[in-house]
């Protein structure tokens, strides 16, 4: 049977694995954000503007065209990308272009991203560009934001209303 | 012999610590299989009383946890840390036994399959600690839910942001039932099939732990779970990013990775790990010896050697030639190990047989004979001097006896002493040696997993073909010993040589056979 030795062994063998087990069942703690840090997330599903409007073909165009195919206007799918940036007192802090999915790019899409930011109360500049015909941000949205540490704040889009949503 | 790599050096003293501490019947290392099956028995017993007690809604989920933890901490609050502690351990057992494998070369040749089907075995085992936290549904639950939506938004199967349903206002129920499935369900039974899988092509499977093993291992995780119990962190909060998160770091390890990472190429160096582990076989391979050939003239159809085949290469079927027999076994070429054990199991390869002729037996191996091992015996034998006179029978895959070989020690080394028919041990008393000294793995360790403990048994008078009765077992010993057990192994064999002399003829005047 167990030896008073053996036992004495065992159960030093025992505490060494269930202090291992005990350790990095939580240890060592991982940091995910500094005592002065907050964090920003982004998530954006939105779909760019068409790349070219729909245009009347010519009646030359339309011969070219099997008799069953022959519709008047022809519009592109291909959609823009789409540029989005913030900005915090006129920082840069995040700046992406997302291009659309798909095999004709004819897809809307999604950005989700989260940044680490320092607390207070800063000046935050979010500007979206969704139409590479145009120049410069179609949307843009502005405004004081205040951050705790550890607080979340979340910017969101809304196609419904064209208004970015900040909570 | 010197040449013992530093990793398998250092896993030969860490099992011989071990045997010191707890005996070959339970060292843990012997059973590392087993010990985690047994952990994964905890982990289910515990789970079906935490299941009673769970609400699977969103909603209710922490409150529940928390009842479990607090109002019913003699019962619940030791369930759930014997359920998280547990889960914890197998992973410890399972890392062990990946670095036993590795260690002692047992992961490339024959042994690919067992190898490769445990890599994702690992991950099952892992994914399923994953959905646990995650049902917690505190902060580390959801940061565990934001974090793998992260990673499934990276794979092309899934369109749109599945990340994006953690945001305030966009949270639905829809996840969180999916994980309470997979967790208590689908899980599951996925990783019994895949452990299934694993052990498949090996026949004797041990799947329980030894009884002290077992015992001990409970009264150590009960008093861990005693001594801090498992807590959850503060509920999830979706406005809310904690800054310290306490990660269980044998299931969640990924995750930080994401801090510098992108999903994608945190998905790169996850695929790239596997596809390295599952290829190591064969970096570089390692041949396996040619497979069993069976003789049919030898063989009576009795099945012993198909019973004893450790790898389930052997079957018995209907016979194929005139024989009077009524069965014959084939071996399957891809399962066998070239182990040579069922050499040992066939009573045809009694070197008294045949002997003005070439020694044949039912089922032999091609590139060691039985008749060679006869050959060599006896030459072996032919060339000792002097007193004392013994034959030490050893291995390929544990300490090289051709080290011990002197005027009167002479050496016969063999694929696995399980190949050895115990009549051979009779023939060499019977031309000439004084003693037979049997060495091989360590007791509980065997390179091809029974070729000791079959031989034992056979010893033993416990399995066919036995030693018999006849055999003088005083001049008969067995001392197991790995690489690094030479200075052992030449004490045992001098106090073997020392007990020969003793109770030689010439001092007891007695006639030896
Ligand atoms: C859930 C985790 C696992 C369990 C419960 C488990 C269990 C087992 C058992 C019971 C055996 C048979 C041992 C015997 O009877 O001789 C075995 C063999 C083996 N396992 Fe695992 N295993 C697991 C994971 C792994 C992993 C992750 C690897 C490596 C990547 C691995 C590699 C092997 C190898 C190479 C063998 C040797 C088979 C032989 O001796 O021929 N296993 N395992
Ligand atoms: S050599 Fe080993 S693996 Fe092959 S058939 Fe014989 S016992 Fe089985
Ligand atoms: S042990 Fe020998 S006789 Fe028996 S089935 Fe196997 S080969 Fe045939």
């Amino acid at each position: 049977m167990l030896s008073p030795k053996r036992l004495v062994l065992q159960i030093f063998n025992y505490a060494l694995f269930m202090a291992l087990v005990w350790y990095f069942s939580f240890a060592p703690p991982y940091i995910r954000l500094g005592a002065d840090e907050a964090m920003i997330t982004l998530s954006i599903s939105h779909a760019g503007e068409l790349v070219a409007d729909c245009r009347q073909l010519s009646p030359e165009e339309l011969a070219k065209l099997p008799p069953n195919m022959r519709l008047a206007t022809s519009c592109d799918r291909e959609r823009s990308p789409v540029d989005l940036e913030i900005s915090l007192d006129g920082d840069s802090v995040f700046r992406t272009t997302a291009e659309p999915p798909g095999l004709y790019k004819d897809q809307g899409v999604d950005i989700y991203h989260s940044i680490k930011v320092p607390t207070g109360t800063k000046q935050m500049l979010v500007k979206m560009n969704d139409n590479i015909r145009v120049k410069g941000p179609t949307f843009t949205h502005e405004q004081e934001i205040t951050l705790e540490p550890a607080q979340l704040l979340t910017i969101q889009f809304s196609t419904s209303t064209g208004q970015f949503v900040v909570k | 012999m010197n040449s013992v790599n530093p990793i398998k050096r250092g896993y030969l003293y860490l099992e011989a610590w071990f045997n010191y501490s707890f005996g070959p019947e339970w060292n843990p290392l012997y059973h590392l299989g087993t010990l985690t099956f047994f952990f994964f028995w905890i982990v289910l017993v515990s789970g079906i009383y935490l299941f009673i007690f769970f609400d699977t809604s969103l909603g209710g989920a922490y409150a529940s946890v928390e009842y479990l933890t607090h109002e019913q901490w003699y019962l619940g609050g030791v369930m759930r840390s014997l359920h998280r502690y547990a889960s914890d351990a197998a992973i410890m057992t399972i890392l062990l036994h990946m670095f036993r494998e590795f260690a002692l070369d047992r992961y490339r040749g024959f042994r690919w399959y067992s190898w490769v089907t445990g890599v994702p075995t690992l991950w099952f085992v892992i994914t399923l600690g994953i959905t646990g936290y995650w049902l917690v549904w505190d902060e580390l639950g959801l940061y565990i839910a934001v974090l793998s939506s992260l990673l499934m938004d990276a794979l092309p199967i899934v369109s749109g942001s599945m990340a994006s349903n953690f945001l305030e206002g966009q949270l639905t129920d829809r996840f969180f039932t999916l994980m309470g499935f997979l967790h208590l369900l689908g899980q599951p039974v996925l990783l019994v099939f895949v452990l299934w899988i694993h052990v498949k092509r090996l026949s004797h499977v041990e799947i329980s732990a030894p009884r002290g093993l077992a015992i001990g291992s409970f009264l150590a995780l009960l008093a861990l779970s005693l001594a801090s119990p498992a807590v959850s962190h503060a509920p999830a909060d979706l406005r809310k990013v904690p800054a310290e998160l306490n990660l269980d770091w044998f299931y969640l390890n990924i995750y930080p990775l994401l801090d510098t990472l992108t999903a994608g190429q945190t998905w790169m160096i996850t695929i790239g790990i596997t596809f390295f582990l599952m290829l190591m076989p064969w970096l570089p391979r390692k041949k396996t010896g040619e497979a069993a050939k069976v003789h049919l003239d030898e063989c009576n159809g009795c099945g012993q050697c198909a019973v004893d085949c450790p790898f389930d290469a052997i079957r018995v079927q209907a016979r194929t030639d005139n024989a009077r027999w009524e069965f014959e076994v084939a071996v399957d070429d891809g399962l066998c190990a070239a182990c040579g054990i069922c050499v040992g199991s066939c009573h045809s390869s009694n070197p008294f047989r045949r002997s003005n002729k070439s020694l044949e037996t039912g089922i032999d191996m091609p590139q060691f004979p039985i008749d060679e091992v006869r050959t060599r015996t006896g030459e072996a034998l032919a060339e000792l001097q002097g007193d004392n006179t013994v034959l030490v029978i050893g291995c390929e895959h544990a300490l090289n006896v051709e080290q011990f070989k002197t005027q009167n020690v002479a050496v016969l080394n063999l694929i696995c002493t399980g190949m050895m028919p115990p009549t051979l041990v009779e023939y060499a008393l019977k031309q000439g040696a004084d003693g037979v000294f049997v060495t091989g793995c360590r007791k509980g360790d065997c390179y091809y997993r029974y070729g000791n403990v079959w031989m034992d048994k056979r010893f033993e008078g416990l399995r066919k073909p036995v030693l018999r009765e006849r055999a003088d077992r005083s001049r008969i010993r067995v001392y197991r010993a790995a690489e690094t057990d030479q200075k052992k192994l030449l004490k045992e064999l001098a106090d073997f040589q020392r007990h020969l002399a003793d109770t030689s003829p010439e001092k007891t005047g007695a006639n030896r056979a």
